[in-house]
C-alpha cells in the first residue's frame, strides 16, 4: 500500500453525546458538542492551517496559525482552542486571516535554517507546509538578525537527533511527553526569544527522564526530532500495518518502507490497544531483524560438540524427519515432542501442535506460557470459564480504582501503562501490591494510595486478607453474587475467608504487610467505584500461582467488579503472542480454544478433518520432558523460537536434559542459548518477514504483515510445513490466511476470525463467532462463561522455598524498559545503552551488612547455583529482598532459580529463591565453565572444514 | 543581606515545610531563594521529589522567572526599568550609562561582588518614570545624578 497519511484532526475527539450544528466556510456540519473549530472544520473537508496543534494532545493555541473569523464576534480566535457553538458561521480564509498568517510565518521563517533541500524532514515537514500553504514569498526582516541557527544539536539518543536550530517551539514535543507518554522529561527552559526545548535539567535527551518512547519524534512538525534512520536512509515510500512481536501489548504500527529496507516503525493511530503510542522497543528496537548475528543458512551436526555444518534445506529438513522417525522407532512414539513459540504467529504455533499431535502422534507439545501464564489459564477457566483476560485495554478509562499485583507496567507494559497513567492523572486510586516499590508506586503525576510491598511468596496470604476485609465489613457485592455466582460455593467461601486466621492483623506477621494498610485497600478496593485488577508474573510465578489467579477472581466476583467496562481481571501478557499460543492448542492436554484432548467430541473433530487418530491422553509439559531426558525416556525435540536454557528455572537442569537427547532441533533468529546444545539449527523468519496474526493480552488478533522477503528464505510455518511432509504427514497451506481459516473451523470462539475480516475491522477480539460477529471487548458481561462464577477457596502454603542462615535473602526477578525476555532481539539493538548489564537490586541495610558496594561484583548463590553480577544498591527492594532481570546470557540468572513450581500447572516459582549475596571478583564456575561451552559449541565450520 | 550556605538538609526542611500547600512549588522557591540568595541545580531533584514532579517540570518554572537566581547576586541589587513608559523618558540612555560605570551588561555582577545590574520590565511606576529599585527599595523620577547617587551609595 502506498505511504498512509493519516489525518491529524489537529485536536482530540470530544466524547460528549451531545452534537452542535454550525457553518464553516458555508458548509453545514455537525459534531459533539466541546470539538474544536478546527476538528469541526476536518470533519467538514477543510483544513486550517497550523503547527502547536496536533490531534494527540489538547489544544495549546501558541502557533497563531490557526486563527479563524466568526460572524459576529470581534477577534480572530485560534480555531485550536475555540469550541464549536450552535449557528456560528466561521470563516477560515479571509483577507484579514491571510495577512495575519502570512506574518506569522515571516516571523518563524526569519529563525529558521533554509536548508529544505538537504533537510531529513523534506517532504515530511508541517513547516515546509505551511509556507506553502499560506503563501509565502518573502520574509521581509530578513535572516541576520539574532538567531538559533546555530544551536548544537544533540545526538545522545542511539535512535533520534534534537536539532534545536530547527526548532518553533511550538511545544508539541512537551505536551506529548506529559499527556500522551506521561513521563514529563522535556520542558520549555526560558522564556520568550531565549524559549528553547530542554530534556530534563536542559541535559541530553540520554542523561535526562527521557524513556525514548518517540511520542516527541512523532509529534514534531519539523526536523528539530527525527529518527536517526531517516536522516540515514531518507523519507519513506510506502507503509504496511502490522504488529509488534515485543509484549502482549500487541501495538500497532506502520512499517514505513523504502523497497524492502524499514525506514521506521510508527505507531498506528487506528490500532485499538496503543492508539497511536509506543515504547523504545516496538518503535526503534527493530534492528536486530538485519543483525549480522542473524543464522540465515540451515545447520546440522552429528555431536554438539561438533562445529555446525551449513546444509540445504532439504538436507536440514530430511535429517529432522529421518532422525525423530528412527528415534521414534527406536524409543517409541512418546520419546519425541516439541514446543510451540509464544513469538511466533497463531498460524505457526497452530501448525507445531498440529505436527506433533498429528504427525508424531503424541501429545507431547508445551508453550513458553508454561513458565509464564499457565496459572492465568488454570484459574480463570476454573472460576470464570474463560482462560483469558476479562477486558479491553481501553477499559481502564473507566476504572476507578486500579490494582496493580506482581506487575510492573511501565518496563514491561510501557503503552498500556502510559494509558494507565493518564486515567491515574484523571483521578483514579490506585492500589499496588508488590515486593518491590515499582515505578508506578510514586512517580510524576502518579501516586498509589497504597503500596502493600509483600514478602516473595505470601501473595495468597494476602488476597485472602483482603476478602476477608470484604467479607467481615460487610463489603461483598450480594445481590451480584447472588445472581451471578454459585451462592453456596461462596458462602463456604466467605467463611473460609473470614476465619482469624485470614483477618489482617493474622495475616500481617506472614506478609510483612502492616494490618492497617491492608484493611485501607480493601475498603478502597470493594468501595471505590469501578475496581479493576491488573496482573503479572509476579501473581503466576510462585508454587500457589494458579491459587493467587482465583483468588483474585473471588475477589472480583465477591465485590461485582466483573462483567462491565472499568473492571475486570486482567493477566498483563509478557510476550507479543502468548495469549495466542495458549489459545491454538499449545498446551499437552488442550485443543484450540481450550478444550481438553480427551473430550471424544472435539477430538473426533479434530481427527476427521486432520485423517488421524489422535492420543486422548495429555502429554508431557516443558519440566516433564526435562525430566523424562535426564532420565533417558524422552530423546528429541522440536523447540520452535524459545530458548529454554535462558528462560527457564534451573538452568542446569535444562542443560542436563538438553545433553542428554539425541536429536535437539531449535528454530531461531540466532544461535541462542539452547542451540549450544541442538543438533539441527533450523533459521526461523522475523515478524517483519512474514504473514499471520498475534493475540494480545485483551484477546485482540491483530494481522503481522510481511514488509521484507524472508532472509533465511522459509517464514516459520514454512518450515514446519516442510517437517510435516518429510515426516509423512502432509500440509498443504499456500498462504498463512488458509491456516487461520482451518483453525477457525475447527474453533467455536475463533469461528468467525478470517483474513478479510480482519483487514476489514483491523482486528478483533476473540470470542468471534456467529453470537459476536465484530468480536467480544469485554467478556462475562450478563453471565459467565462457565454459568456460574465459582469461589475456589484459597487455602494459603507457605513455598517450601524458604530462607535460613544459609540463604537469608529472597531473589525475586523481572523485566526492564528497554530490554526484552531473554533479550536475543534487543540486544542486537542499540537499547544495550541502557541497559548492558543485569543488575542485582539489594536494600542498603542488606549491602551494607555484606560490605557490598554499588557497583561491586557479588555472588548469587541458592540451593540450584550460583552466578556473579554487579550490585546495584537501591530502596526500591525492601530489606531482605533482592531482584534481578534475566536479559543476558553472561548473568544466567536462571543458574539460581529452583525447580519448584505451580501446584496446578508446573509454572516455576521463578519469583521466589532463597539466596546469599556475597563480595565476588568475577564470574563463578558455572558461568566460565558455560562460557567456554558456549563459545565452542556455536562455531560454525568453513566451507572448506 | 547575607544568605545562608546552601545545605540539602536545610533545604529540604525548607521544601517541607510549604509542600503541603496547593501549588506550593511557587512559594518553595521564594523561600530557598530566600535563604540561599539563589535556586542552585541541586535544589531541582529535591523539590521535584517532594511535590511529585519531574525535574524537567521543575526546571521550566524555575527558569521560566528571571527573579530565580541560578547564581548569587551581589550584596545589592539594582534593578532598572526597561518597560515603555521608562524607555519614553530616557530610561534606555540611563541603562547605558550605569551598565558602563558598572562595567556589566543586564544581569551581570560586578567583579567584586558589590552590585548586580538587572532589567525589570515594568515596576508599576510608570507616573513617576524612569524607575527603579535598588535592594527592594523603589526609586522613581531617576536622573543621571540620582543614578550616580545610587551606584555610589552601592559602591
Amino acid at each position: 500500500m502506498p505511504l498512509i497519511q493519516e489525518t491529524d484532526y489537529g485536536t482530540p475527539v470530544s466524547k460528549a453525546e451531545k452534537t452542535v450544528t454550525l457553518t464553516i466556510d458555508g458548509v453545514k456540519v455537525t459534531v459533539p458538542e466541546g470539538t474544536s473549530l478546527m476538528r469541526a472544520a476536518v470533519d467538514a473537508g477543510i483544513q486550517v492551517p497550523k503547527l502547536c496543534a496536533t490531534d494527540s494532545v489538547a489544544a495549546f493555541g501558541s502557533c497563531r496559525l490557526c486563527l479563524v473569523e466568526i460572524k459576529g464576534r470581534n477577534g480572530t480566535p485560534a480555531s485550536c482552542t475555540t469550541p464549536v457553538a450552535e449557528g456560528i458561521e466561521v470563516s477560515t480564509q479571509t483577507e484579514r486571516l491571510k495577512q495575519i498568517r502570512r506574518g506569522v510565518m515571516e516571523l518563524y521563517i526569519s529563525d529558521h535554517p533554509l536548508d529544505c533541500l538537504t533537510c531529513a524532514a523534506n517532504g515530511d515537514c508541517e513547516l515546509q507546509d505551511m509556507a506553502g500553504a499560506v503563501g509565502l514569498r518573502e520574509v521581509r526582516y530578513g535572516y541576520a538578525g539574532e538567531n538559533h541557527l546555530d544551536a548544537a544539536k544533540d545526538e545522545s539518543n542511539p535512535y533520534f537527533t534534537f536539532d534545536p536550530s530547527k526548532c518553533i517551539v511550538c511545544s508539541r514535543c512537551v505536551r506529548a511527553c506529559e499527556e500522551v507518554q506521561g513521563t514529563f522529561a522535556l520542558t520549555i527552559d526560558g522564556r520568550g526569544f531565549a524559549s528553547h526545548v530542554s530534556a530534563g535539567i536542559d541535559q541530553d535527551f540520554i542523561e535526562s527522564e527521557c524513556v525514548s518512547c518517540g511520542a516527541c519524534v512523532q509529534a514534531c512538525p519539523t526536523a528539530t526530532l527525527m529518527e536517526k534512520s531517516v536522516i540515514d536512509i531518507g523519507q519513506p515510500e510506502h507503509s504496511v500495518v502490522t504488529t509488534c512481536a515485543y509484549c502482549g501489548v500487541g501495538c500497532s504500527f506502520k512499517a514505513e518502507m523504502r523497497g524492502t529496507e524499514v525506514v521506521r516503525m510508527v505507531p498506528y493511530k487506528d490500532g485499538k490497544a496503543n492508539h497511536g503510542h509506543s515504547c523504545v522497543k516496538g518503535r526503534f528496537a527493530w534492528g536486530y531483524a538485519t543483525h549480522r548475528d542473524r543464522i540465515l543458512n540451515p545447520m546440522v551436526r552429528e555431536k554438539i560438540s561438533d562445529p555446525w555444518r551449513e546444509v540445504s534445506w532439504d538436507e536440514a529438513i530430511g535429517h529432522v524427519a529421518s532422525e525423530f522417525k528412527r528415534i521414534q522407532a527406536k524409543y517409541g512414539r512418546t520419546a519425541v515432542g516439541g514446543i510451540t513459540s509464544s513469538r511466533c504467529t497463531n498460524e505457526e504455533t497452530y501448525l507445531v501442535q498440529k505436527l506433533i499431535r498429528a504427525g508424531f502422534g503424541n501429545n507431547n507439545v508445551d508453550t513458553c506460557a508454561r513458565v509464564c501464564h499457565s496459572p492465568t489459564g488454570y484459574g480463570l477457566k476454573e472460576t470464570f470459564g474463560t482462560s483469558a483476560g476479562t477486558q479491553d485495554f481501553d477499559s481502564v478509562t473507566e476504572a476507578e480504582v486500579v490494582l496493580i499485583i506482581g506487575a510492573n507496567p511501565t518496563d514491561a507494559h510501557p503503552v498500556f501503562a502510559s494509558q494507565m497513567k493518564r486515567r491515574l492523572r484523571a483521578g483514579a486510586k490506585l492500589i499496588v501490591l508488590d515486593p518491590r516499590r515499582i515505578d508506578l508506586v510514586r512517580m510524576p503525576h502518579v501516586e498509589a494510595s497504597h503500596h502493600l510491598q509483600l514478602k516473595p511468596g505470601t501473595n495468597v496470604a494476602l488476597i485472602t486478607a483482603l476478602a476477608h476485609v470484604i467479607v467481615t465489613e460487610g463489603l461483598a457485592d450480594e445481590a451480584f453474587v447472588r445472581e451471578r455466582c454459585d451462592w453456596d460455593e461462596f458462602q463456604d467461601w466467605a467463611a473460609f475467608v473470614a476465619e482469624a486466621r485470614n483477618s489482617p492483623e493474622a495475616v500481617s506477621a506472614i506478609t510483612g504487610v502492616p494490618a492497617d494498610a491492608i484493611r485501607a485497600a480493601a475498603r478502597l478496593y470493594a468501595t471505590g467505584g469501578n475496581a479493576a485488577i491488573y496482573y503479572g508474573l509476579g501473581v503466576t510465578e510462585h508454587s500457589q500461582g494458579t491459587t493467587m489467579v482465583m483468588g483474585m477472581a473471588n475477589l472480583a466476583m465477591a465485590t461485582g467488579n466483573i462483567g462491565r467496562r472499568g473492571v475486570g481481571v486482567n493477566p498483563l501478557r509478557g510476550q507479543n503472542n502468548v495469549q495466542g499460543a495458549c489459545d491454538m492448542g499449545s498446551f499437552p492436554h488442550e485443543f484450540t480454544g481450550y478444550r481438553h484432548i480427551s473430550d471424544d467430541v472435539t477430538r473426533a473433530t479434530f481427527e476427521a478433518l486432520w485423517g488421524v487418530t489422535l492420543d486422548a491422553e495429555p502429554g508431557l509439559r516443558i519440566p516433564n520432558m526435562l525430566d523424562a531426558a535426564v532420565d533417558g525416556s524422552f530423546k528429541a525435540i522440536y523447540i520452535q523460537g524459545e530458548d529454554i536454557a535462558q528462560s527457564d528455572p534451573d538452568t542446569q537442569h535444562v542443560v542436563a536434559g538438553l545433553e542428554n537427547m539425541e536429536c535437539v532441533v531449535v528454530q531461531d533468529l540466532f544461535l541462542n542459548e539452547t542451540a549450544n546444545f541442538a543438533h539441527v539449527f533450523l533459521p526461523g523468519s522475523t515478524f517483519l518477514e512474514k504473514d499471520g496474526t498475534f493475540t494480545n493480552a485483551e484477546r485482540r488478533i491483530g494481522r503481522v504483515r510481511k514488509v521484507m522477503p524472508s532472509r533465511s528464505g522459509m517464514a516459520d510455518w514454512e518450515i514446519t510445513v516442510a517437517i510435516s511432509n518429510a515426516m509423512g504427514f502432509p500440509m498443504h497451506y499456500a498462504h498463512p490466511s488458509e491456516i487461520m481459516d482451518e483453525i477457525a473451523e475447527l474453533t467455536p470462539t475463533f469461528a468467525g476470525v478470517s483474513y478479510d475480516k480482519l483487514d476489514a475491522l483491523g482486528s478483533v477480539q476473540w470470542p468471534c463467532n456467529e453470537a459476536a460477529p465484530e468480536g467480544t471487548p469485554i467478556m462475562h458481561i450478563d453471565h459467565f462463561v462457565r454459568g456460574k462464577g465459582h469461589f475456589v477457596i484459597t487455602e494459603y502454603v507457605p513455598t517450601d522455598e524458604r530462607t535460613g542462615p544459609r540463604f537469608p535473602l529472597l531473589l525475586t526477578t523481572g523485566r526492564i524498559l528497554s530490554q526484552y525476555n531473554v533479550g536475543a532481539q534487543t540486544r542486537r539493538t542499540d537499547n544495550v545503552v541502557w541497559h548492558h548489564e543485569d543488575l542485582l537490586e539489594i536494600h542498603p541495610h542488606d549491602a551494607e551488612q555484606r560490605g557490598v558496594r554499588d557497583g561491586d561484583w557479588v555472588r548469587l548463590q541458592s540451593r540450584a547455583g550460583g552466578t556473579s553480577l554487579r550490585a546495584k544498591i537501591t530502596e526500591r527492594v525492601a530489606p531482605g529482598v533482592v531482584y534481578t532481570t534475566f536479559h543476558h546470557p553472561e548473568t544466567q540468572a536462571n543458574v539460581v532459580t529452583t525447580e519448584f513450581s505451580d501446584w496446578a500447572t508446573n509454572c516455576p516459582e521463578y519469583k521466589v529463591t532463597a539466596v546469599q549475596v556475597s563480595p565476588s571478583n568475577g564470574p563463578t564456575e558455572w558461568q566460565s565453565r558455560y562460557q567456554g561451552i558456549s563459545e565452542h559449541n556455536r562455531h560454525i565450520a568453513d566451507a572448506a572444514e | 543581606m547575607p544568605f545562608e550556605i546552601w545545605e540539602d538538609t536545610r533545604a529540604q526542611a525548607i521544601i517541607t515545610a510549604h509542600a503541603g500547600h496547593e501549588g506550593a512549588m511557587l512559594p518553595i522557591l521564594h523561600a530557598l531563594q530566600a535563604a540561599f540568595g539563589l535556586i542552585p541545580e541541586a535544589a531541582i531533584p529535591l523539590i521535584a521529589e517532594t511535590l511529585n514532579l519531574s525535574h524537567a517540570e521543575v526546571h521550566g518554572v524555575v527558569t521560566f522567572y528571571h527573579d530565580f537566581r541560578r547564581e548569587l547576586p551581589g550584596r545589592h541589587v539594582l534593578k532598572l526599568c526597561r518597560a515603555e513608559a521608562c524607555q519614553a523618558m530616557g530610561g534606555d540612555a540611563l541603562g547605558a550609562r550605569a551598565r558602563g560605570k558598572l562595567g556589566l551588561d543586564w544581569g551581570g555582577t560586578t567583579a567584586d561582588g558589590q552590585v548586580t545590574l538587572d532589567a525589570v520590565f515594568c515596576l508599576g511606576l510608570c507616573a513617576t518614570a524612569p524607575s527603579a529599585m535598588i535592594d527592594g527599595r523603589l526609586v522613581g523620577r531617576l536622573n543621571e545624578a540620582r543614578l550616580d547617587a545610587l551606584l555610589e551609595q552601592a559602591q
